[in-house]
């Protein structure tokens, strides 16, 4: 076969394959939505994902949603805007909504107002907890719809409490009383080792999280809602910080130096620590391991309650034609609607993210049988937005790092809010003209 | 004009995926990171200048120089010592060493996923140990002065076995006369191995030497699940600070500069162990 042969062979068999591509797609021309979903693959989560598209395109025949999982939601960001960087964004993600300054300086998402523009859309927009869109709005606009969305709740161990002469049914309410609940509950034996702490907040990975619940008690936010400043070192910051370090130094109820936020849980399950401080995504974790009984109480209060919001919101991308925002838009209010966000809730472990989805019959019943899911949502009225500024997660790093310095003996908590604060200014400054 | 047809597969691709980044690296890293409203400008060398102020790039340099300094030694001499074991005739020898490379074949991800667990206060593998005998309980990876000497353990463990492979191969590839006559001559065995089968094994050090090295700074899997840098960055690396400028804060600008600070000690690296070492090293 000669050189031409083999190269008119091939153009054929590349026009026909062309063809056949092209041809049924402008007959129908289906709308296709690439959706980012932070999970790794596999998993129960990606089953109910998938179940929830197919279920939207039967419902939507002109519509496809084809859900990728990406990682983690760090993997997930540096996928999106890689592929942003590139000229191919996915047209919808579930992304951190403390990533929302990010994704706007990168000028990758529109507002919702722009898509949702009908009487009925912008009732939808308001259907949300407050407390969830202090996180996806700025400069009067709605960056991000709330998703998997979660808050910092207590966990005790009823029997531990019995053991330590406490009530077991009443948690902690106040800053004193829970450092004197952890005392009566820290056990040591006869050299003085301890063998169960008296409670544990963990401050590895992302300790910025954690320490919100206490400044937010303290009455203080760390930074001011266009994610131009932060308040690092305010007097009530460092008080908060001195209570949270006081726990493990002064108090001697909690471990020193840092605490795993991966193990915490278990730690909980081995009766290391009586009492832990973690997000309700662990609800279902707890309630599957502890082989105790076990309470879940709003986080105690300082001079208020209060606890940080967490998790993921829904994003519109900018780089997508209008007929593939307007499907975004509907495949999100479909996804968010009352029965769905309820069975999600219920499914996963993350709070309803709208107060008529508690409504819902299958909720009611499933609250009914287990209240302490419903703590999260109570706590939502105190719940503050999660630290976000412009340069995000450089300004949170410089939190993260005082923190741990003060945690690890190596600052006071003054100095190493100090130090957090003049690295946030100096990354802030730019952003403020 | 055929020897350079030749080459051109293997050229394309290391001029693609080796010089081509690095030249591209050098360039970028004197641009300033675009940001809105300001498009990326050439800056000179503005990102280098704010290396030199930023503590934290000192402080990972440092940790990488420790845990370098700490991981190599440890690995390439545990690799000798278990090479020169499993070389004997000892019964389960296969058993023996597969056992030593087990680690080298598992994924580092789950690796790291098994020592959180070891290092974990209170009833982890470690401290269920130490408790037998009445010691304190200690927060491995939560302490300042703990954390990095934990990570460098497991790279130890994770290395040693990949190395003793070598080695092994090198101690195999030793006529066994030269053991009947260092015998014959009276020659002890540690003097034995002193002379002759270390001296003998020297262009095996070299190559595992050039392999630990790139490697003590290019592992950083086990961070990210371990401790993720902290705490306060005592267990960041600079490959690990990379990561984070380049892809957690966009900072490419000066995430190109730390690359390439990088590039430039693993290449001094290589040239001081090729062009010194190579000279002392004795090939058969």
């Amino acid at each position: 076969m000669s050189v031409t042969c083999i190269a008119r062979v091939t153009t054929a068999v590349l026009l026909v394959f062309l063809a056949g591509g092209a041809l049924p797609a402008a007959a129908q021309a289906p709308v296709e939505l690439t959706f980012y979903y932070p999970v790794a693959v596999g998993g129960p989560v990606t089953k109910i994902i998938d179940g929830l598209a197919a279920d939207f395109q039967k419902e939507n025949p002109g519509i496809k949603v084809k859900p990728i999982y990406s990682g983690t939601y760090q993997e997930t960001i540096v996928k999106v805007l890689t592929a942003l960087k590139s000229g191919e964004p996915p047209q919808m993600s579930v992304l951190l909504s403390t990533d929302m300054f990010s994704l706007i300086d990168e000028d990758a998402i529109i507002p919702f107002d722009e898509a949702a523009t009908s009487a009925e859309d912008k009732a939808w927009m308001k259907s949300f907890f407050p407390a969830f869109m202090l996180n996806s709005q700025t400069g009067g606009k709605t960056w991000g719809i709330p998703f998997q969305r979660s808050t910092i709740v207590l966990y005790w161990n009823k029997e531990a409490f019995k053991e330590a002469g406490l009530d077991p049914n009443r948690p902690p309410a106040s800053w004193a009383e829970q450092a004197e609940y952890a005392r009566k509950l820290t056990r040591r034996d006869a050299s003085g080792n301890v063998t169960q702490w008296g409670l544990k907040v963990p401050s590895s990975g992302f300790p910025y999280w954690l320490f919100q619940g206490f400044t937010t008690q303290n009455d203080v936010l760390l930074m001011n809602p266009a994610g131009t400043e932060t308040y690092y070192d305010k007097p009530a910051v460092i008080e908060a910080l001195q209570y949270w370090v006081d726990l493990s130094q002064k108090h001697k109820v909690m471990p020193t130096g840092i605490i795993e936020w991966g193990t915490t849980p278990k730690d909980f399950f081995e009766r290391q620590t009586a009492m832990m401080w973690t997000t309700t995504g662990n609800l279902t974790n707890v309630k599957n391991n502890a082989k105790f009984d076990f309470g879940v109480a709003m986080l105690p209060a300082g001079k208020r309650r209060g606890s940080p919001t967490g998790g993921g919101n829904f994003h519109i991308f900018k780089k997508s034609t209008p007929a593939q925002q307007v499907a975004s838009l509907k495949f999100i209010k479909w996804i968010s609607s009352p029965a769905r966000a309820a069975q999600w809730g219920i499914d996963t472990g993350y709070v309803a993210v709208r107060p008529d989805a508690w409504e819902t019959p299958v909720m009611k019943q499933y609250v009914a049988g287990f209240p302490a899911a419903a703590v999260a949502r109570d706590q939502l009225q105190y719940a503050v937005a999660e630290l976000s500024t412009h340069d995000n997660q450089r300004v949170t790093k410089a939190l993260n790092d005082g923190l741990q310095a003060a945690l690890t003996a190596a600052k006071t908590p003054e100095q190493a809010m100090k130090d957090a604060q003049r690295e946030a200014e100096r990354i802030l400054r730019p952003y403020r003209r | 004009m055929h020897g350079w047809l030749l080459l051109l597969p293997a050229a394309v691709l290391l001029v693609t995926f080796t010089h081509y980044p690095t030249v591209a690296t050098l360039y970028h890293s004197f641009f300033s990171t675009s940001k809105p409203g300001r498009p990326t400008a050439w800056i000179g060398l503005d990102n280098y200048r704010n290396m030199v102020e930023d503590p934290v790039f000192w402080q990972v340099l440092a940790n990488n120089l420790w845990y370098a300094l700490a991981t190599i030694p440890l690995s390439i001499a545990l690799a000798i010592l278990m090479a020169v074991w499993v070389n004997g005739k000892i019964p389960g020898r296969g058993l023996l060493r597969l056992s030593f490379f087990t680690p080298t074949v598992l994924p580092m991800i789950a690796v790291a996923n098994i020592w959180l667990f070891f290092y974990t206060p209170g009833y982890g593998l470690l401290e269920q140990v130490t408790g037998l005998f009445g010691l304190p309980s200690h927060n491995w990876l939560g302490s300042r002065n703990t954390a990095l000497g934990c990570l460098v353990v497991v790279t130890v463990w994770k290395e040693a076995g990949f190395f003793m492979i070598f080695y092994l191969a090198a101690l195999q590839s030793i006529s066994p006369h030269l053991t009947e006559a260092a015998s014959l001559m009276g020659a002890g065995r540690w003097y034995f191995f002193r002379r002759v089968t270390f001296p003998l094994l020297m262009p095996t050090t070299l190559f595992v030497l050039v392999n630990a090295v790139i490697n003590s700074f290019r592992l950083v899997d086990h961070i990210v699940v371990m401790t993720k840098g902290g705490p306060d960055n005592t267990t960041a690396l600079l490959l690990y600070y990379i990561y984070d400028v380049g892809f957690k804060f966009w900072d490419s600008g000066y995430a190109a500069a730390l690359t390439l600070v990088l590039l430039v000690i693993l290449a001094a690296f290589a040239m001081g162990q090729f062009l010194f070492l190579d000279r002392r090293v004795h090939y058969q």
